[in-house]
């Protein structure tokens, strides 16, 4: 099982790739649309990617309430 | 008449990244035509194409281009250098260069974003419908390409985008002409670009017997008039001009290339494929455009004609321009650029009203090449396989394209106002 910080780690890569965020600002505390500033459709593709990358299904109902860096990673802990 | 002048160039094409690159290409008669090496085509019946020389993906921000189809990429890179090479600032904040609200693009693609289009629809058909992206739709859109060259250089007065098949780039200028001429804007991005060099149209192509299958010859196959033409060679790439009102140009003190003096259309309402094999709406929209231009056949000296190199398409135009232009043909020099860059379908109208500009500033008609055995009776004169000059004085030149569904549009342009 991956740790929290691998987690992150694969999922900054992942925002850095659809949305040209530098890694190192991809953190836990940090909101997705107002710190990272990763439009809509933006958001569609990295959560689509995480499906990918971890194997979890991410309902688009759900997407919503992932709204910083920290809620994505403990979604994917727990349903990964 | 409000006089329209042209004040930048761009393009990225077969034959290179630029118009300098592109017109030396021309010059020199110098075949952008090559085998497609990739696995897709081998089973094809074409499988010879005129990709760009130069990968627009490689020039644009990487998060920016995957969010944008090749073909908009290929017509932000000649917009780029047709909007610097009017002497503006690409990345200026709005209203630095350019009041928006007087700034208008009209830029055509003829099919639109094909390849994000069928890339994901692999990805729905194979991985289901989570993989397809949510950037599908303003990727593929035919207003795609004009639409994000409107939001770089913020313009506001209008964002066009004419589709009539190989006709829709010269639609797209002709729409710029009336545009500026109604007062609707002082100027006007116009162009056109296209990307189909996929698996899909060249098989549709293909299947209609349209393509060149002379797979093991590329260079020679795009060969317009010549007896042994089987087709046109699919091409790729994008145009664009800077174009305004003559009030205006001076106002800025712009280098001027030349005038786009007027514009004709017609619709053959003949066949959805077939031109009209009497040449009447060609003809139409060639004597339109002179009437537009305030101009008679008389003063016409060049053609850069549509000639994509099928073998009823060349035999009729050259038909055509004997029928609009009569006796005047005579001191008409004919050419189709379209024996070196293959038929970029929407961006072709575009692309040769560039290489018009260019010949007659130049004064330097570019060659079809391989017209080694022209069709007898043509009634045309070409400038076969070597570039050929044009007299000193005042010129004037038509642009053909028609289109699939029968659009004909033919633009004149002349040297008048040079500056540059």
């Amino acid at each position: 099982m991956a740790t929290t910080e691998e987690i992150r780690a694969q999922l900054a890569e992942l925002v850095n790739e659809v949305a040209g965020v530098p890694v190192e600002d991809v953190q836990l505390d940090k909101s997705f649309v107002d710190d990272l500033d990763v439009d809509s459709l933006a958001m569609v593709e990295i959560l689509v990617g995480c499906e990918e990358k971890f194997g979890v299904t991410i309902p688009d109902e759900e997407s919503k309430n992932l709204k910083t860096v920290g809620d994505a990673v403990a979604y994917i802990e727990a349903h990964s | 008449m409000t006089e329209i002048v042209i004040t930048g160039l761009g393009a990225t094409t077969p034959l290179g990244g630029d118009v300098a690159s592109t017109w030396a290409g021309m010059l020199a008669g110098r075949s952008g035509v090559s085998l497609i090496t990739e696995e897709w085509a081998a089973e094809l019946p074409a499988r010879i194409a005129a990709k760009v020389a130069v990968d627009p993906s490689e020039l644009i921000d990487r998060v920016k281009a995957r969010r944008l189809d090749r073909s908009t990429q290929l017509a932000l890179v000649a917009a780029q250098e047709a909007w610097r090479d009017a002497g503006f600032d690409w990345d200026a904040e709005e209203g630095v260069d350019v009041d928006p609200q007087t700034l208008l693009v009209s830029l055509a693609s003829g099919i639109g974003g094909l390849h994000s289009l069928l890339n994901n629809w692999d990805n729905h058909r194979d991985k289901g419908y989570r993989r397809v992206s949510p950037f599908t739709i303003p990727m593929l859109m035919a207003n795609a390409p004009a639409s994000n060259v409107g939001i770089q250089i913020h313009a506001k007065a209008g964002v066009h985008t004419p589709v009539s098949a190989c006709a829709s780039s010269n639609e797209a200028i002709s729409l710029g002409i009336d545009q500026l001429r109604l007062g609707r804007a002082e100027i006007a991005v116009v162009g056109g670009t296209e990307s189909t060099i996929h698996p899909l149209p060249m098989a549709a192509f293909g299947q209609m017997q349209a393509l060149s299958r002379r797979n093991d010859e590329p260079e020679r196959a795009s060969r317009p008039w010549d007896r042994d033409r089987d087709g046109f060679v699919m091409g790729e790439g994008a145009a664009v001009l800077v174009i305004e009102t003559l009030e205006h140009a001076l106002a800025r003190g712009a280098k001027i290339y030349g005038t786009l003096a007027g514009s004709g259309i017609s619709a053959d309402s003949h066949d959805i494929v077939q031109p009209d094999p009497s040449g009447a709406g060609q003809a139409k929209a060639m004597q339109k455009a002179l009437a537009n231009a305030g101009l008679t056949a008389g003063d016409i000296r060049h053609v850069n004609a549509h000639g994509t190199s099928t073998p009823q398409g060349d035999l009729t135009e050259a038909g055509s321009i004997r029928n609009a232009l009569g006796a005047a043909t005579d001191q008409v020099v004919v050419t189709s650029t379209k024996s070196m860059t293959g038929h970029l379908l929407g961006g072709a109208g575009a692309l040769e009203t560039i290489a018009t500009v260019m010949a007659l500033h130049d004064r330097l008609v570019p060659p079809t090449i391989n017209l080694e055995n022209p069709e007898p009776d043509l009634g045309i004169d070409i400038a076969a396989n070597v570039a050929r000059p044009l007299p000193d004085g005042d010129l004037a030149a038509l642009n053909n394209s028609f289109g699939f569904g029968g659009a004909n549009v033919a633009v004149v342009v002349t040297n008048a106002n040079q500056t540059a």
